[in-house]
């Protein structure tokens, strides 16, 4: 299997992908996910979601999960 | 049907209209509701339209938690939690947000909580379109 990861609004365009995957190998929490997606630590401002429940940097992640990254959410 | 996305134009007198007339007569004494409608102007700019993006599952999800979680909160009759996706045009609504209680405390607290919390958790995010080009909004107006 793998962890899927999807990408949203100005996070998406500035990063260029929307949607990707990655083997679980390495893999532990949400903060690793971003570090193997960007090379970076895992800014403050960047939300995060793991199988769709908002989800922080040390959420742990495993394989067959889906992990989303977001910046705040402006709704309503 | 307590939480909805739509895709185009829709009416929130309407959809409160036909809520209330599915709940048994006499069972509510209060109805508060909240409608939120496009500007043609932020931050000092002019606003032509704009794109509303979200994380399709995880938003109508996100919306039932919220729902469930006022319920939890305050003994509500009803709840209904409408929020457009895609593009709007000033003038259009986004959101709406009803609420039915027996009594207006509970009603106008539930509303009001609802809407702020669904402003802060729910994944929607809002791109301008401007005379001079397109921009995300990057964070929503203090309640």
């Amino acid at each position: 299997m793998a962890i899927r990861v999807r990408v949203f609004a100005s996070l998406k365009e500035r990063l260029g992908i929307e949607q990707t995957e990655m083997t679980p190998e390495g893999i532990g929490c949400v903060a690793d996910v971003w570090r193997r997606l960007t090379g970076d630590d895992l800014p403050a401002q960047v939300l995060a979601a793991v199988n769709m429940n908002h989800a922080g940097p040390d959420a742990p992640v495993r394989d067959g999960d889906e992990v989303a990254f977001f910046p705040p959410v402006t709704g309503g | 049907m307590t939480v909805r996305l739509v895709e185009g134009e829709f009416d929130p007198w309407a959809l409160l209209q036909a809520e209330q007339r599915r709940l048994p007569p006499g069972s509510f004494g209060a109805t508060a509701c909240f409608v939120g409608t496009m500007r043609d102007f932020n931050q000092g700019d002019e606003v032509e339209s704009l794109f509303l993006e979200h994380y399709p599952g995880m938003t109508e999800r996100e919306l039932e938690r919220l729902t469930a979680e006022a319920r939890q909160c305050w003994p509500l009759v009803a709840v209904l939690v409408v929020h457009r996706v895609g593009h709007i045009r000033p003038g259009e609504p986004i959101a709406l947000v009803g609420v039915w209680s027996a009594h207006r405390r509970e009603a106008f607290k539930a509303c009001r909580w609802l809407m702020e919390a669904l402003k802060q958790r729910a994944p929607f995010w809002k791109k301008e379109v401007t005379p001079h080009g397109t921009r995300w909004v990057e964070k929503n107006t203090p309640g």
